[in-house]
């Protein structure tokens, strides 16, 4: 059989590897080095070539029902198209994952069993921003809107025709397109001029020596500048992504915050982040990405006001993902491994210790002047290498106290304590398989009386996954760092903290987890700071800074956790939920307003040593 | 050869008349087309794929339909909707049809129906 091996050897110009001559199209992604052709494309700056494009197109099929798979794939094999099928949610992200470019989209069922068809998309559009299309039975508008909020590019239900499928390659396209915009209205009018050269270029070098991989080299340099590229395959097509492993994103998060996220644009950060390879469409399309999540966290912790946590979700098997946010530009997706997953059921028991313990500390902590947390955590969850995002849920619940569970917002003037209940659960997922660092953190209810007043204000704690694919194989765990340091800024019990600081170690070791390990961005100073707290909340500076938490597993998807808004709560339990297969993410945010840029997020590292 | 002709003829004949009947759809029909030379059992796969799959579901739903304790119809509702997707496939009209009539009830929680 006829394996898409379209070698530039052969004259043909073409920017899918297909074979019009045969019909037996292999299911297997081609890894050749086809598939660079793939942008020249899109990029529709010059190509005559542009009549051969839909064919081979590469489709990734996800639905639980087979008869489905089999129909799909019949029909997709008749429009030319390559194939491949999977009943999994989780197998298809692993699938993807393994070949970042070896997908040009993913067209997916809406009820799955093993995960929701909105999260799959939500993941997909962060980690490999792929276009997604949903398929279902049920066409309800509501379910359609859904799926235009999660990202999906086209929605069509079953049953499906031939005439649809045939279009699918239309949203491929305009994607490809769209990015190129995006990255020269972002940059400006000058980038258009490199861009559209560097498209000449290709265009040029694919033409011309259509027939050697010197041309794609070429193609590849010039428009990558990316020698170090660790993930991609020699042949990646010219939009081959950039790996954005923790430190990158480190940078680039740093970058941000210093610019001040309202003034932040990709020539700046590139600048500061003083990465000489790195380019200002990356920047740009990062830049993207991050908004977009960051905007998606926000909504989603306007939904989730009542929690100050973030649940992190655990990922338990091999694909778990988690998904959220309707944009796709950002997702967070854990991988997650079956062999690596602690469950922190641990953390449960001693969540509610901690209750209690907060409980009475928190009295205590009443009037001490905390300072507005403001941190961003991010928690990079890794997955396989390729993993761009991570999953981070934390769960914060507040722990119900006696005089009611509240999360002080504060204020400037508001001494601003962060319960944590919940000790963040991590988990991880050994890679060989995506790691999936689950934190959960509890907040501790702050103390009652006083934090209640600052109800006005909202806390929330933002999570920003960023989408950073982390080289780095470490991971640090997050819990003894910036357990350590959080908790010491909630409540100063110090048996809390022990517990915490217990519970974390007793995860880490637990954790399977190969090269992870935690960054923390200012982690002294961080520490530092909360110790200043004497204990007792945090010092606004100290949360000021960016606290990332990376997991590094292969990739690392560092998640900024933003703190922004702490919100007073009333909790009656502490909810610390410990996940299954799927992750939930509850993302609070935090406003800074009062002491500090309300965008700026901070990431917490954090990494699993292995 | 007549034979085979004549089985076609049968064949079409049974096959407008479900179609009349408003058992089968146009679905039916575009599988039909997507049958060809490179895989001559098309059809044929996928009616069975979707009889295995069927009978799982309806399996499931009279198990749960026959819980003392009480029945969940939530999971019924779930059976029935992947039914419904399934026969969409085929182009089962009638069963999807009855599908959803089954939801309604299921969301009425009317065992009876």
């Amino acid at each position: 059989p006829f394996h898409f091996s379209f070698s530039y050897a052969s004259n043909l110009p073409v920017f899918y590897p297909f074979n019009p001559y045969n019909k037996n199209i292999s299911k297997k992604p081609t890894t050749s080095p086809k598939k660079k052709n793939m942008v020249l494309a899109e990029s529709g700056f010059s190509s005559p070539r542009n009549d051969a494009f839909p064919a081979g197109l590469r489709v990734l099929v996800v639905d639980d029902d087979p008869t489905w798979l089999k129909i799909l794939e019949k029909m997709l094999k008749k429009c030319s198209y390559e194939v491949t099928t999977c009943c999994l949610a989780r197998e298809a992200l692993n699938l993807l994952r393994e070949r970042k470019d070896g997908y040009d989209i993913v067209i997916s069922d809406v009820n799955m069993p093993d995960m929701d068809g909105f999260k799959l998309l939500e993941h997909v559009g962060l980690e490999m921003d792929l276009p997604v299309i949903m398929m279902s039975v049920d066409g309800e508008t509501s379910r359609v809107m859904k799926g235009v909020q999660h990202g999906a590019c086209d929605y069509l239900l079953k049953p499906i025709r031939m005439k649809e499928l045939r279009n699918i390659w239309q949203h491929v396209f305009r994607k490809k397109i769209h990015e190129v915009r995006d990255i020269e209205s972002l940059e400006g009018f000058e980038s258009i001029q490199m861009t559209r050269s560097g498209y000449d270029l290709f265009d040029d070098g694919h033409f011309l020596s259509g027939d050697d991989t010197t041309s794609g080299r070429k193609r590849k340099d010039a428009d990558n500048k990316h020698d170090d590229r660790e993930l991609s395959d020699p042949s990646s097509t010219k939009k081959a992504r950039v790996v954005w492993t923790v430190d990158l994103h480190q940078k680039f998060v740093k970058a941000v915050n210093l610019i001040g996220f309202d003034k932040v644009g990709p020539k700046k950060i590139l600048d500061l982040m003083n990465v000489p390879w790195l380019t200002r469409e990356n920047v740009a399309s990062h830049l993207q990405k991050y908004r977009l999540y960051l905007s998606r966290l926000q909504k989603e912790s306007d939904i989730k006001n009542s929690f100050i946590g973030m649940k992190h979700s655990d990922l338990p098997s091999k694909d778990s993902t988690a998904s959220f946010g309707p944009n796709k530009a950002m997702n967070m997706i854990p991988d997650d491994v079956p062999n690596g997953t602690y469950s922190f059921s641990a953390s449960n028991s001693l969540a509610q210790n901690v209750d209690l313990k907060g409980q009475g500390d928190l009295k205590g902590i009443t009037s001490a002047p905390v300072a507005e947390p403001k941190g961003a955590l991010s928690i990079d969850i890794h997955d396989s290498h390729e993993a761009k995002s991570t999953q981070m849920s934390f769960d914060h619940s507040l722990g119900s106290v006696d005089s009611a569970v509240s999360f002080a917002s504060f204020n400037s003037t508001t001494p601003l304590q962060y319960p944590w209940t919940e000790i963040p659960e991590i988990q991880f997922k050994q890679e060989c398989e995506p790691l999936h660092l689950e934190n959960g953190f509890s907040q501790l209810p702050l103390p009652g009386p006083s934090m209640i007043e600052n109800e006005a204000n909202r806390s929330r704690i933002e999570v920003k996954p960023l989408l950073d694919e982390c080289r780095s194989n470490f991971v640090e765990h997050l819990g003894p760092v910036g357990a350590e340091d959080l908790f010491p800024i909630q409540s100063k019990s110090q048996s809390l903290n022990n517990q915490v600081f217990d519970l974390i170690s007793a995860t880490k070791s637990s954790m399977k987890t190969q090269d992870v390990g935690l960054n923390y961005l200012a982690d002294s100073e961080f520490a530092l700071r909360n110790l200043n707290a004497s204990g007792v909340g945090v010092p606004l500076a100290t949360l000021s800074e960016d606290l990332q938490i990376c997991w590094l597993q292969g990739d690392c998807y560092p998640m900024n956790y933003g703190l922004q808004d702490l919100e007073c709560p009333t909790y009656d339990n502490p909810a610390l939920m410990a996940e299954t297969p799927f992750h939930l993410y509850d993302v609070l945010r935090f406003d800074h307003e009062h002491l500090f840029d309300p965008t700026e997020n901070y990431a917490i590292d954090q990494g699993l040593f292995a | 050869m007549d034979v085979v002709n004549q089985l076609q003829r049968q064949f079409i004949d049974y096959s407008a008349s479900l179609h009349r009947e408003g058992f089968l759809d146009d679905q039916f029909t575009q599988l039909q087309k997507l049958q060809d030379d490179n895989s001559p059992d098309f059809v044929v796969e996928v009616a069975s794929l979707f009889f295995e799959d069927c009978e799982k579901l309806i399996n499931n739903m009279a198990r749960a339909l026959e819980q003392q304790q009480g029945v969940d119809f939530k999971q019924v509702d779930a059976s029935v909707h992947q039914l419904k997707g399934s026969s969409s496939s085929i182009g089962a009209m009638r069963v999807k049809d009855v599908c959803i009539a089954f939801r309604s009830f299921c969301e009425a929680q009317n065992r009876e129906g």
